[in-house]
């Protein structure tokens, strides 16, 4: 039997039950100084004076950074959270914004000195509200065509039997990992060495090295542990810059881990979205024409568009479907990718408006998805590179007990506690980065695999002996993974659910490779696994070593998609409305799944992050100031055990072949998709409220 | 800002410590930072998480609202020192089984906290453990396979006994 | 910061008058996070956990609880969950299961307001923490804030659950002063509105709770709490109540009913405790006693739900409380 799809148990859980799994806050460096942010308080201004002489008078202080002392950066090469650098003037563009950077022997010396750094502002009138901006909406492009169009969507709503057209919002939410992010930069004879708390170190080490001046190899960036990411550890942010900066002036190590507040303004959060869609459709429910249209915030230095309408080019068959993507500039922070980018904000939208339009054609949720099932993709015509979105809508509704229904709002109840069923179809765009991996076998069998890919969770580090063992054929105990350093053969970032497909497929390619090499070695043209010892005996090797690597070259002429189906049942109190999850069913189409075990985790922890988008998470801003109101995990609320109930994760058996070498795509993200409407849905049959925002709270159910 | 230094005197797994410390440095940084048991997190510093919860004299606590000058005299169990060295608690061992745990950060208070419900006798039910646990915030939310390890760590625990 | 443990309560009182911005501690859950966030810069801070304030005792008609009970202790006491479990309920409901083993019933009493702009990580314009910097939530964010007595100089709302709880049950405080003991019913522990920057509690600096007394009768005996909040465990109530009721032949005799989440301190319905005095106990007759408590409601922008889940969640309690569902 293949190892590939045991569920073997992860690697680290040993470490990390016994705490001695070491994140960034965790290492031991001698001497190493403490660093402490000073933020902002405006949102939008400059800096008319900056004075620092108390600061220094701090017992054990070191120096006190400034844009007036700070070295000034380099142009910037690769992809930095945001464009906009810090401290190299006196402008202020956001609440929070970092303006001075107090360095000391200790952590209480670096905070004292903190407080003691005397700022004066000139203030002007920040911009807060995007939604009382509309008119300033811009169009961008990142990485996406911000607009879309086939058919004629004009026609088909005047074709259209039913029209549903509404308007929808979710919140502003943050990551908040619970590990803040930080950094220890080591400066070694004119080296750079940062530990880091990243996704991807590779982008951190383009981002340093070119905004120091420094070669890249001087640079080297490594993560062992990193305590969750979620995307705001994917870039390279202002303070890893100004660590690194810090060490590089002083010439000595310098550790900065945020403070939790920061961890709001330090990095990206999920923009809020307004979104209009517009359905129109046959009497029977099938689709004739969509238009999904949507505007989130952005800084005023940077651009994030969040694609809501991302999902809708691709998810239901229809003749005529028109997306746009509009940001509007305000006096925050720039927002960033954060699980289930795009279509985690934007299929609540949709798949809403297909409830209300299900509802109105009297069909079953399940069976008008099913009417309008997409055999290739609507907006680009390719068929899709694998599919079981049919299966997973069957599997789903039977685990769950969707046949059980009864349609009616208000018609499932259980004495004074309203009991509601909703479900929602789910997609996530598969992405696909370039990989290598380098493998290994020593005389004494054992195998490394050296890949310089992050750990945040995932379970890489279980995954990846998976693949090479069973591409070798040896057993998976004999397989070392060395990974978390840019001295690696270079791995893409621990975002977007593409480290199996990629990395994995990197791995499969070098140890693939290299048993071809050992068996040319041999001679002969079978060898067993027995045999590849004494093939490098026989050949006077120590060891052999083969690099491989993987690029998503192949596979362009196919729409590459993770898709879901969601259910979930929602209990309201009549008297007081709070709506509470009691149970949720999710079953994807994810391609090949390579450790049941740990895939299972991602899926359930993102259908809870859907609990939370639905119920909990709004990153609520002061009107006033710009600033968050609540930069700390009493305010922003995520979901806790109280609100988790029994979660279950199924998946359809697939072979993706088309999307890597591996038959996978992705399970990190598109758990958390599809589950916010399904459960805005629940609500709406237990209470005959249809809420079209996310978070639903008790003020829309009073 | 003059700092003021005293001393305390606390039992830390079972070895006693007589450390000098800032009078505002809370039990979390000793343990972190005079004493290098990294194991207790820094998850929020503010009471709002768990991640650094310990056990003080038997019974659950955030090191990181715990002033380490008002902990003389304490008996303080940290992850390190669950089980002797090279074991397991049995809580330990069942979060392994049930893959209670993703990145990691959050594991050693959820384990120690675990550890606490069980003998607190709020796990009875996977309902009750769940209320009881909720001072653990998880953000990769592991939360149903860790209400399963404390549930099947519970029954282990009442059939070894 | 200087920090000195206190041996007796007399030797706690002399400590801190030495210093005008001496702090007591005794958990710690409030006082750190207030430190950490500059909220408060004590110069010296006296270590109360030495003191025997301890012990869960019946004295005569009261249950007397000492200042310096852990919250868990006092929340699973049998003496507690038998003869006021709105007490037992509210305890339950606050904070974690870590923070309850830290925070002390004197403590839990003395916290200060939630609201988002006084537990600002960075200053920001707040009556309570800069008097005269004005009321950012005024026309801030408002969807937490009070809908009863406030004033423009401020809008928060009291945090604790176990002050809803005791209000409803007419817990007095045993606070211990340089001249002696004096007794304060916790209804006149928080003062009104009525001083745009006063304190916030009638506890003089120098002074220190030592015991909380709760009257017991049968209404305090079937008392009940319920806490309404967005998430299920582990957060402050958007809106709490408490209630004790009494009931004779069919007709409420007496009923106390104490409302959280709501006001700058926990709120007692004293017209609604009128109107329900020989009521019967229906649901009409409750809702329109609750009603009339709540006339005087004014709402912010970002808070009119309010009104009405304090309606729905008091009318609730007290349904309970009389024996109802």
């Amino acid at each position: 039997m293949s190892v590939i799809g045991t569920p073997l148990v992860r690697r680290d859980a040993r470490l990390k039950v016994t705490g001695a799994a070491p994140y960034v806050g965790d290492l031991v460096v001698p001497g190493v100084l403490h660093g402490v942010f000073v933020t902002s308080t405006i949102a939008r201004g400059r800096i008319a004076a900056i004075d620092s002489t108390a600061a220094l008078r701090i017992p054990g202080i070191v120096q006190v950074f400034t844009h007036e002392n700070m070295p000034r950066f380099g142009k910037i090469k690769g992809v930095p959270g945001q464009a906009f650098l810090l401290m190299q003037a006196n402008e202020i563009q956001y609440e929070g914004q970092y303006v001075a950077f107090v360095v000391a022997e200790t952590l209480m010396g670096a905070r004292d000195a903190a407080r003691l750094v005397e700022i004066s502002y000139v203030t002007e009138h920040p911009r807060v509200d995007f939604r009382r901006h509309l008119e300033l909406e811009e169009t961008v492009t990142d990485f996406a065509e911000p607009d879309t169009s086939v058919g004629d969507v004009r026609a088909g709503l005047a074709a259209a039997d039913i029209t549903i057209s509404s308007t929808f919002r979710t919140a502003d939410r943050h990551h908040v990992p619970m590990e803040p992010a930080g950094t220890l930069a080591e400066w070694r004879n004119g080296d750079l060495l940062l530990h880091d708390a990243t996704q991807w170190g590779y982008g951190v080490r383009m981002v340093i090295s070119s905004a120091l001046g420094l070669p890249q190899e001087r640079v080297r960036v490594t993560s062992t542990y990193v305590g969750g990411g979620f995307g705001s550890k994917g870039f390279a942010w202002p303070h890893q810059l100004i660590i690194a900066a810090a060490a590089m002036t002083l010439e000595r190590s310098v550790r900065g881990i945020l403070p939790r507040a920061l961890t709001f303004t330090g990095h990206g959060y999920q923009p809020a979205t307004e979104q209009e869609v517009t359905l129109g459709a046959h009497r029977d429910g099938t689709l004739l024409a969509i238009r999904h249209r949507s505007v989130n915030p952005t800084s005023i230095g940077d651009e994030y568009p969040e694609y809501a309408a991302m999902g809708t080019r691709s998810v239901y068959a229809c003749p005529a479907i028109e997306t746009a993507t509009r940001v509007v500039r305000v006096n925050r922070n720039v927002p960033t990718p954060m699980r289930a980018p795009h279509e985690g904000p934007g299929m609540v939208a949709l798949e809403i408006a297909m409830d209300e339009l299900a509802v109105v054609a009297g069909v079953d949720p399940v069976e008008l998805r099913l009417r309008n099932y997409a055999e290739t993709d609507p907006t680009s015509g390719l068929p899709f590179s694998s599919k079981a979105l049919r299966e997973c809508y069957r599997i789903g509704a039977e685990k769950f007990g969707w046949a059980a229904r009864t349609p009616a709002p208000r018609s499932m109840r259980d004495g004074s506690t309203l009991i509601g069923w909703g479900m929602a179809t789910a997609l996530m765009t598969t992405f696909r980065f370039g990989s290598a991996a380098r493998v290994t076998i020593r005389r004494d069998g054992r195998v490394v695999i050296e890949t310089g890919t992050q750990e945040i969770g995932t379970g890489v580090l279980t995954i990846m002996p998976q693949i090479a063992a069973d591409a070798l054929g040896v057993p998976v105990d004999q397989v070392d993974l060395i990974y978390g350093d840019t001295d690696l053969p270079e791995a893409g970032g621990t975002f977007g659910s593409a480290t199996t497909l990629s990395v994995g497929s990197a791995v499969l390619d070098a140890a693939t490779r290299l048993k071809a090499r050992l068996i040319e070695l041999g001679g002969e043209p079978e060898l067993s696994p027995a045999e590849y010892t004494e093939v490098l005996k026989l050949r006077g090797l120590e060891q052999l070593t083969i690099d491989g690597g993987w690029s998503p070259q192949q596979g362009n002429e196919y729409s590459m998609q993770c898709f879901g189906a969601v259910f979930a049942e929602v209990r309201v109190d009549e008297r007081i409305p709070i709506p509470r999850v009691s149970r949720c069913v999710g079953c994807y189409s994810v391609g090949r799944i390579i450790n049941p075990r740990t895939a299972r985790s991602q899926l359930t922890g993102g259908i809870i992050w859907g609990i939370g988008q639905a119920l909990l998470e709004d990153s609520r801003v002061d009107p006033v100031t710009g600033r968050y109101l609540s930069k700390n995990l009493s305010g922003y609320l995520i979901p806790s055990h109280a609100d988790v109930p029994a979660v279950e994760a199924y998946w359809a058996e697939e072979h993706d072949p088309h999307a890597s070498a591996l038959g996978a795509r992705g399970v990190g993200e598109v758990g958390a998709v599809g589950v916010g409407p399904a459960i805005a849905n629940a609500v709406f049959h237990a209470t005959g409220v249809r809420v079209r925002e996310v978070p639903i709270r008790v003020e829309m159910l009073l | 800002m003059p700092t003021t230094f005293l001393n305390v005197s606390l039992s830390v797994n079972g070895t006693g410590y007589t450390v000098s410390i800032d009078s505002r440095a809370t039990l979390l940084e000793v343990l972190r930072g005079e004493l290098g048991l990294t194991g207790t997190k820094p998850g929020c510093e503010h009471g709002e998480c768990g991640a650094c919860t310990v056990l003080v004299n038997g019974r659950r606590v955030l090191s990181c609202l715990a002033l380490a000058a008002t902990q003389e005299g304490a008996e303080v169990t940290t992850i390190e020192g669950l089980a002797p060295l090279g074991a397991l608690h049995p809580v330990q061992q069942a979060f392994i089984d049930h893959d209670a745990m993703q990145c990691g950060f959050c594991t050693p208070g959820q384990v120690l906290s675990a550890v606490a419900c069980l003998a607190e006798g709020h796990a009875s039910s996977r309902e009750e453990i769940r209320e009881w646990m909720s001072g653990n915030l998880c953000r990769c939310s592991a939360y149903p396979q860790i209400v399963d390890a404390v549930f099947a760590a519970g029954r282990a625990i009442v059939e070894g006994a | 910061m200087r920090f000195e443990r206190a041996s007796s309560a007399s030797d706690a009182l002399a400590k801190v008058a030495l210093a005008p911005d001496a702090q007591f501690i005794a958990g710690g859950t409030e006082l750190v996070n207030w430190i950490r966030d500059g909220i408060a810069a004590p110069s010296l801070v006296i270590d109360l956990s030495p003191l025997p304030l301890r012990g869960i005792r019946r004295d005569g008609g009261v249950i007397v609880i000492g200042a310096l009970e852990r919250l868990a202790d006092v929340a699973a006491h049998a003496m507690v969950r038998r003869d006021l479990p709105a007490v037992a309920a509210a305890l339950e409901a606050a904070a974690s299961p870590q923070i309850r083993n830290m925070g002390t019933i004197g403590g839990n009493l003395l916290q200060r307001t939630r609201c988002p702009y006084f537990r600002a990580d960075a200053p920001t314009a707040c009556n309570r923490r800069d008097p005269g910097s004005g009321c950012s939530a005024l026309e801030g964010d408002s969807r937490h804030a009070a809908i009863l007595g406030w004033k423009e100089a401020c809008v928060a709302v009291h945090a604790s659950d176990l002050a809803v709880a005791l209000l409803a049950l007419d817990a007095v405080l045993v606070i211990e002063t340089a001249s002696g003991p004096r007794r304060v019913p916790l209804a006149e522990f928080y003062p009104d509105e009525s001083r745009p920057f006063g304190p916030e509690t009638t506890l003089g600096h120098g002074e220190l709770i030592v015991a909380v007394e709760v009257p017991l009768d049968v209404a305090a005996g079937r008392s009940r709490f319920l806490k309404a909040r967005d998430r299920a465990s582990f957060e402050f109530a958007l809106v709490s109540a408490a209630a004790a009721v009494a009931i004779e032949g069919g007709r409420i005799v007496e009923a106390r009913v104490a409302l959280g989440g709501v006001a700058s301190r926990p709120w007692r319905l004293w017209e609604t405790e009128a109107a329900l005095r020989g009521a019967p106990v229906s649901a009409s007759s409750i809702d329109a006693a609750v009603t009339a408590g709540l006339a005087g409601a004014r709402p912010l922008k970002d808070n009119a739900y309010k009104v009405e889940l304090a309606r729905r969640v008091a009318a609730a309690v007290i349904n309970q409380a009389g024996g109802a569902a």
